[in-house]
């Protein structure tokens, strides 16, 4: 779903007044943004003129020196890295497998399981917590890496998506690959696999992006500090921080945390557009 | 298991039916298996576990779960604490879900011409929906900061004398929904600039032709053209408000006196602070009710969109 060349393209739609209103709530929108950025590099961490929007100084390194210093960031970027890329790697596993059985195979129970996937969707994870907590301590999970993965290994979504993408194969690939003898696990892995590419890329956006950002659920499964991820180490830091009134070292800790996506997203824009689109509900 | 069911159709013949039916069945089920079992781990037992504690409790402290009835709910209901997340929970949700939705409309229909510029611009509104919520609400932090934050500092220049942003309980949720706003409308704005691919240029042009003002196109074009994205955006956005109170914790933790407290967090405090795990499960239930109701709503779009409905 491309957001270019669009039929649309006659520019009536929005008078010219309602265009400069988007670009002046633009510029507001921006402003905590450049706030973060201008406090980051001031020299002056708690002084009077951290509200000023235009840099009047020497930028420095000097707040996150002081961020780095208070905070273990490589240890709960570390963590919050383990953490995404274990439960994609998993998920990817998972949702191969039942999309293939919802899109290729004919089974009694077919439309039972269908909406016992769906139930996942409709009653988010995050709602959950509470009893997962129980689960996953009676799991032997608490405080581990594995126990904030684990509740997110299954995906309805991904299955979904993954079942949409290989319903798109051609059937006839998949035969000429029968009469050659390859099994299951091959027709998936080099067929279904290269061809849903697209869909795995959109998946893996969303499921990296959504539990790299994620906070609520970590904060409960951990409770060492040197398994945080870099949601809950900023959270415990900003409130260190704000105590001190260091607010040029929050700002700097808040960049730290949120510059791999944006990063990620300045260098596969496009991707990332395609992939939110598709993502609604997740 | 699942590698000899993988192996065992390699004898068999490739022509129609593809699968005999007992083998198609023995291979979809050991396909589904790993799903399945997160699945009954963390979404079916979790349901099952609050449905059962929500009528259990202990008669005094310390002592065995015993069946209490509907107790915990009225507990619950009875809870100050609660009607005031439930209520904040209501406002909170008509606060940030319509405002959103028009920007992000406003938004898309302000960029959808694909300029650089316009690109630019759309990658603006979008950047606050990738970070965390927790950043937000580190920034929003200082920027609600009474005196010398953003806020005071700048309408200080104004003349205009700043309040106590997070302080006050009759602010302090408006302030929450700002930034909830500020985060989300990017968001929305994608659904509905790929909504408004599906507007035919002819309609407009039909409709300028017969003389229609921008307003009247608003009305009579782009809104029932784009009926489903906003139905589909407005599940979206309602999911979100129950879903998502990472900012409460960094900003206000509830406070003050229960202003900003949403039913997530009540749960959590119930859950974690007080160890009320009836009253926890009770407010779970009342939430998940509410996911519920909001899905259901979007069944059939999730069924068509999802395809199981399409043959």
């Amino acid at each position: 779903m491309s957001l270019t060349g669009t039929a649309v393209s006659t520019g009536e739609i929005t008078p010219r007044l309602g265009y400069a209103a988007t670009l002046l709530i633009a510029a507001l929108w921006m402003v905590p943004f450049l706030w973060m950025l201008v406090a980051a590099f001031n020299p002056d961490s708690t002084g009077a003129g951290m509200a000023s929007l235009v840099p009047s100084y020497l930028p420095t390194l000097a707040n996150f020196r002081e961020a780095w210093a208070s905070a273990d960031f490589p240890r709960y970027g570390l963590n919050t890295t383990i953490i995404s890329l274990g439960i994609l790697a998993v998920q990817i596993v998972t949702i191969t497998l039942a999309g293939y059985a919802f899109a290729r195979l004919e089974f009694p129970g077919r439309a039972l399981c269908f909406y016992l996937f769906l139930l996942q969707l409709m009653l988010a994870p995050v709602a959950l917590i509470i009893p997962n907590l129980k689960t996953i301590a009676s799991l032997g999970l608490y405080d581990t890496l594995l126990g904030i993965m684990a509740p997110y290994f299954a995906s309805a979504f991904g299955t979904f998506l993954m079942r949409q993408a290989f319903k798109a194969v051609p059937r006839e690939l998949e035969d000429a690959a029968l009469i050659d003898g390859a099994s299951v696990r091959q027709r998936i892995v080099h067929i279904y696999l290269p061809l849903a590419r697209p869909s795995l890329i959109a998946f893996s956006i969303i499921s990296l992006t959504s539990h790299w950002n994620e906070f609520l659920w970590p904060l409960m499964v951990i409770n060492s500090p040197d398994l945080r991820p870099l949601t809950v180490g900023l959270a415990a830091f900003t409130r260190g921080a704000e105590g001190a009134q260091a607010w040029g070292v929050i700002a700097a800790g808040t960049l730290m945390v949120s510059a791999p996506l944006l990063i990620a997203f300045a260098l596969f824009q496009r991707a990332f557009v395609n992939s939110f689109v598709s993502s609604g509900i997740k | 298991m699942a590698q000899a069911v993988f192996t065992a159709g390699k004898t068999r013949e490739w022509s129609a039916p593809r699968w005999r039916p007992r083998q198609a069945t023995l291979l979809a089920f050991a396909l589904l298996a790993p799903s399945l079992l997160f699945l009954a781990l963390f979404t079916y037992w979790p349901v099952l576990q609050v449905l059962w504690q929500s009528v259990h409790g202990q008669l005094r402290v310390g002592g065995p779960q015993a069946y209490v009835g509907p107790l915990n709910f009225i507990k619950l209901f009875a809870d100050p604490a609660f009607r005031k997340a439930l209520g904040n929970n209501l406002i909170y949700a008509l606060g940030t879900v319509i405002p959103s939705l028009v920007l992000a409309l406003g938004f898309a229909m302000a960029l959808v011409r694909s300029s650089r510029v316009n690109a630019l611009f759309r990658a603006l509104f979008f950047l606050p929906v990738l970070i965390p919520l927790v950043a937000a609400a580190s920034i929003f932090l200082f920027l609600f900061l009474p005196n010398v934050g953003l806020l005071d500092y700048h309408l200080a220049k104004l003349a205009i004398s700043g309040t106590n942003w997070l302080g006050d309980p009759d602010i302090a949720l408006g302030s929450i929904m700002v930034l909830t706003i500020w985060k989300n409308a990017g968001y929305y704005m994608l659904f509905f600039l790929a909504g408004l691919q599906a507007v035919p240029a002819d309609a407009y042009e039909a409709a300028i032709l017969d003389g229609a003002g921008p307003w009247q196109r608003l009305r009579y074009v782009t809104l029932p053209y784009l009926k489903p994205t906003i139905g589909f955006v407005l599940v979206i956005g309602l999911l979100n408000v129950v879903t998502q109170v990472d900012h409460v914790f960094v900003l206000t933790k509830g406070g003050p006196s229960d202003s900003t407290n949403l039913l997530l967090f009540y749960v959590y405090q119930q859950a974690v602070e007080n160890y009320d795990a009836g009253r926890a499960a009770a407010g779970t239930l009342v939430m998940l009710a509410l996911l519920l109701a909001v899905t259901a709503s979007s069944l059939r779009t999730l069924e068509r969109s999802f395809g199981e409905r399409e043959t």
